[in-house]
């Protein structure tokens, strides 16, 4: 019996999408991936250095990209934004925008995460004074290249991270951690104090979740060598003064006290949060959300990049916040999981 | 055996009662304070007390507000009081017509029937027909309140309160008062022929000979036992709001107010609680599935003694609950003096605050902390400060004392004294004839709880009024459609309701909603709750922006900044505050008037630019 190639539609080409193409690509499928914005790589193409070796990321999305390469079964189709899936007999038809209209036996959806829109948290200044910005505009302004100033072309002399953005954060609806935002903060940290060693550098943060392997190492080196300070706490709020600094408002819980002080830049680490896009899946009763607005999972444990839906799967972040390592891993057991799935399909469609 | 005798149950029941309202009523005007007293004795010499005779008609037997409120729930509740209350007038004068004396012994008008057996006398068909028609209206008022068990809706009402015991019996044996003194009157009717066009008929129908002559007694008892026995219940229940309500509108009327502490004031509101359930509907804890925090069972549970703050701190004191409240209880007032006393032990030091450098300026600015959360805000303020040329002080710009309120709320009334001692004593020294807030939970505390004199105590609407007013503020109206949403404490707290209409009006255009002004909808955010939880909030929070977003508007205005703060939480309305607001539509001004490019920072510069 002759195996026939199957067409598997992989939506969202940020690092998840692109490992995933590659690997079901690798499998002998034809795979499809739907990107919506002009380029891949998604968040990362904004990204400077990744932690915890501060490595950069570009020769991630590259290396994925040439690898691609080598695939005639495998394309992608950018600028192109879905707007509707729908499932008849098994099969998922796929409806994009310019009347693009794809056929799927499987499909993988990586759409990835937004950004906490930092705005939300109006006490914080974020939008309103100059000198506040966010991990990622930070990651921006690393990437320019140009030397860090505050929004006076000054170089900081102080310069404050507030941790949890958009996490932990009852009141702005999200109640779950980040994960990636504590890591991030202490890379910045290190970063910014290797750029301006003069720079007093401190970090307000209300538990430091340093997970992964590596991390803590990185935030031994940021307290000894670097002297970066840690205050656990959180800040009620930010202020901006006459000459345009920042007085910032916090408690430090550990000495139990109220704190003032005045820096010249804050960086908030605004967390991740589930991307608009997941309403129209939902909404459609396709498949289902978890409490966050996240892709809930078919089983947590084993099935993670298996949807409630047959033949949906996904892969990245848009089941939790995961770091880039994380989502590499995550990209390859989804691969596993489709393969087992269209072959399965192979086996009963041969029976019929 | 005296067949008499049938009457003791009422005879002692209403003694019992008499004594018990005696004894109640004389503890409550003796622990008056002295200055009370006085109030007291001055309103009974003055003109006052008839004010109180008719508001104790109107109320208490009428029920004006609450035919306000529900034609039918009126209807229901005047029947039973008012007819009720006639019943026993016309009884009295037919017995003294009929005895041609005003001796009758005291339970003769309520068992007339059963001792005048056929007795002619001047308009005796007249007094029966009119005891008949009496009884229907009483009786109608029984059926309907009944009813209202099970067709809530017809009643305007979506919940009803849950009854204690004392409530249960006392309802039951006022339920059984009027249909017992039917049945007990037409089998009378049916043996002697004394009735009218009810109780004859109804002799007729459900007697024979027979059984009117073996049943009249036994039905007469058991009329006497229901109402002996809802006499012996009342204290006990609900319905002891029926004397004390009296007692509380000529206190009310008096000029009596609740204070800080309880006192027998706050006891006497307490009791003039009837459990009507009316506040019930209104609370918006209901969106949040809690349902044993109201007013209603606080007062009840503060009555009977086992009120816990779980109970007692689960509430927003947005107020909506006293809007309706027939009674015109002040409900918030109450709570919070409940939450003092249960938090008399705690107390806090503000030593920090003291030695604080005080700056001399012809207006200050008061912020307060949740306008510190909302740094738009403040910018907004410090933009039209400079725009009018204020000489003005940022009192709590760097350090942030407290205006006391958010303590107070808590019941923590010693600890925010000492924030109002010290923030006074900083206002006083800077010299300065206005005070601005952008806080109404501020704004509430400064207006009642300080002592300001020489100081005018300004919430920044009336302010922003006053510069468009004065022409030093010049606003273009934008072509949005805006909601002005009330916060709870300048609404109903301050009653502020057309000062920042006016503002927005000027601004843009301005719809008007269902659920505004004193039934105005609270965001959820209130700092009054101590209790419930961030998700509840949210509930709350989602209902009101559902109910907004049904007006399709494109600005959701308000004038508090914990409001903006809750509201903006919810990503699906663009929220502002008053002074951002009239900030874009002076920029709109600007913009029209063709003066774009040129930097404005005061109305002086605006008003060159115009002319030239």
């Amino acid at each position: 019996m002759e195996k026939e190639q199957k067409h598997v539609a992989v939506i969202g080409a940020g690092i998840a999408g692109l490992h995933t193409a590659n690997l079901l690509a690798q499998s002998g499928h034809k795979v499809t991936i739907l990107e919506k914005e002009k380029y891949p790589g998604g968040h990362l193409n904004q990204w400077h250095h990744l932690f915890p070796d501060h490595s950069s990321p570009e020769w991630i999305i590259s290396g994925l990209l040439d690898e691609q390469l080598q695939f005639d079964h495998l394309k992608m189709i950018s600028s192109t934004e879905i707007t509707s899936i729908e499932k008849n007999n098994g099969h998922f038809a796929i409806n994009a925008g310019n009347e693009l209209r794809i056929y799927a036996d499987a499909v993988v959806i990586s759409t990835g995460f937004k950004l906490f829109d930092a705005r939300q948290k109006e006490e914080y200044g974020y939008g309103l004074f100059k000198n506040v910005i966010t991990s990622a505009d930070l990651e921006q302004s690393l990437k320019s290249g140009q030397p860090l100033t505050t929004a006076s072309g000054k170089t900081p002399s102080r310069v404050a991270f507030i941790h949890c953005i958009g996490s932990r954060d009852a009141k702005c609806g999200n109640t779950y951690c980040s994960k990636v935002c504590c890591i991030t903060g202490v890379k910045q940290a290190l970063e910014i104090s290797e750029m301006l060693p003069e720079t007093e550098i401190f970090c307000f943060y209300m538990d430091l979740r340093l997970y992964g392997s590596k991390f803590d190492d990185l935030y031994l080196q940021a307290q000894k060598k670097h002297k970066i300070q840690f205050i656990r706490g959180r800040l009620s709020e930010a202020a901006e003064t006459h000459d345009k600094r920042l007085q910032i408002k916090a408690e430090d819980t550990l000495s139990g006290r109220p704190l003032r002080m005045e820096v010249d830049m804050i960086v908030l680490l605004a967390g991740m949060e589930k991307n608009e896009a997941h309403q129209m899946f939902s909404s459609t009763k396709l498949l289902e959300l978890d409490e966050h607005g996240f892709f809930k999972s078919k089983n947590i444990q084993l099935t993670r990049n298996e949807t409630t839906q047959p033949g949906i799967f996904i892969a990245g972040t848009c089941i939790c916040p995961m770091s880039v390592n994380e989502t590499i891993e995550n990209a390859g057991a989804a691969s596993i999981l489709v393969n087992r799935y269209l072959e399965h399909q192979q086996l009963t469609n041969h029976h019929e | 055996m005296n067949e008499k005798l049938f009457v003791i149950p009422f005879v002692a029941g209403m003694a019992l009662l008499f004594i018990i309202l005696i004894v109640k009523g004389y503890k409550w005007i003796s622990s008056l304070s002295k200055i009370d007293r006085l109030r007291l004795i001055n309103a009974l010499k003055s003109r006052r007390i008839l004010q109180s005779a008719k508001d104790i008609f109107m109320e208490c037997l009428i029920h004006r507000r609450i035919f306000k409120k529900n034609m039918v729930l009126g209807y229901m509740h005047m029947s039973l009081a008012f007819g009720w209350f006639l019943l026993i007038v016309v009884g009295h004068l037919e017995a003294f017509v009929a005895e041609k004396s005003l001796a009758v012994p005291f339970y003769l008008p309520i068992f007339f029937r059963f001792f005048e057996t056929g007795k002619e006398f001047a308009g005796s068909k007249i007094f029966a027909a009119l005891m008949d028609l009496l009884l229907l209206f009483v009786l109608s008022g029984v059926v309907l309140a009944w009813s209202k068990r099970f067709y809530k809706r017809l009643f305007g009402m979506r919940r009803t309160t849950r009854l204690q015991y004392g409530d249960q019996i006392a309802m039951t044996a006022l339920w059984l008062i009027f249909p017992l003194r039917l049945l007990a009157e037409s089998a009378t009717a049916h043996q002697f022929n004394n009735g009218s066009f009810i109780t004859q008929t109804a002799g007729s129908l459900f007697f024979n000979s027979n059984t009117a002559s073996t049943l009249a007694l036994p039905l007469w008892a058991a009329y006497s036992l229901a109402l002996g026995s809802f006499f012996v219940a009342l204290p006990y229940s609900r319905y002891m709001h029926i004397p004390t309500e009296m007692l509380f509108i000529i206190f009310k009327n008096a000029g009596i107010k609740l204070k800080k502490r309880t006192n027998s004031f706050t006891e006497l509101a307490i009791y003039s609680c009837s459990r009507c359930g009316i506040c019930l509907d209104n609370c918006q804890l209901n969106n949040a599935g809690i349902k044993n925090t109201q007013s209603v069972y606080v007062l009840k549970s503060i009555r009977n003694k086992n009120i816990d703050d779980e109970q007692l701190f689960n509430c927003l004191l947005c107020g909506k609950c006293q809007v309706d409240c027939p009674v015109g209880i002040d409900l918030t007032s109450l709570r919070i003096t409940q939450r003092i006393e249960s938090t008399l032990q705690y107390n806090a030091s503000y030593a920090y605050l003291e030695n604080q450098a005080t700056t001399k300026a012809g207006l200050i600015y008061f912020a307060g902390c949740m306008t510190h959360l909302t740094p738009r805000i403040i910018q907004s303020m410090q933009h039209l400060f400079e725009l009018a040329g204020e000489d003005y002080w940022f009192l709590d710009k760097e350090k942030a004392p407290c205006c006391g309120r958010p303590l107070m709320l808590a019941g923590q009334y010693d600890a925010a004294a000492k924030l109002i001692r010290n923030n006074t004593t900083q206002i006083i020294a800077s010299g300065a004839k206005k005070l601005v807030v952008s806080c109404p939970i501020c704004y509430k505390v400064f207006k009642e709880d300080y002592q300001l004199p020489g100081v005018e105590v300004l919430f920044h609407a009336e302010y922003i009024l006053r510069l468009m007013n004065a022409g030093l503020l010049k606003t273009a109206p934008l072509q949005k459609r805006i909601i002005y949403h009330d916060p709870c404490e300048l609404g109903r707290g301050s009653g502020m309701y057309e000062i920042p209409r006016e503002v927005v009006k000027n601004s843009g255009q301005l719809i008007r909603i269902k659920n505004e002004q004193e039934h105005s909808l609270c965001c959820g955010g209130s700092l009054g709750n101590l209790k419930i939880s961030q998700a509840e909030r949210n509930l709350i929070r989602d209902s009101a922006i559902n109910e907004y977003l049904s007006y399709q508007p494109e600005y959701l205005v308000t004038a508090c900044p914990l409001c903006k703060k809750t509201f903006a939480r919810n990503r699906n309305m663009v929220v502002m505050d008053l002074a951002e607001l009239v900030l874009e539509a002076s920029d709109e001004f600007i913009k029209r008037k063709k003066l774009k490019g040129n930097k404005v920072t005061n109305i002086r510069e605006l008003e060159t630019l115009i002319q030239s």
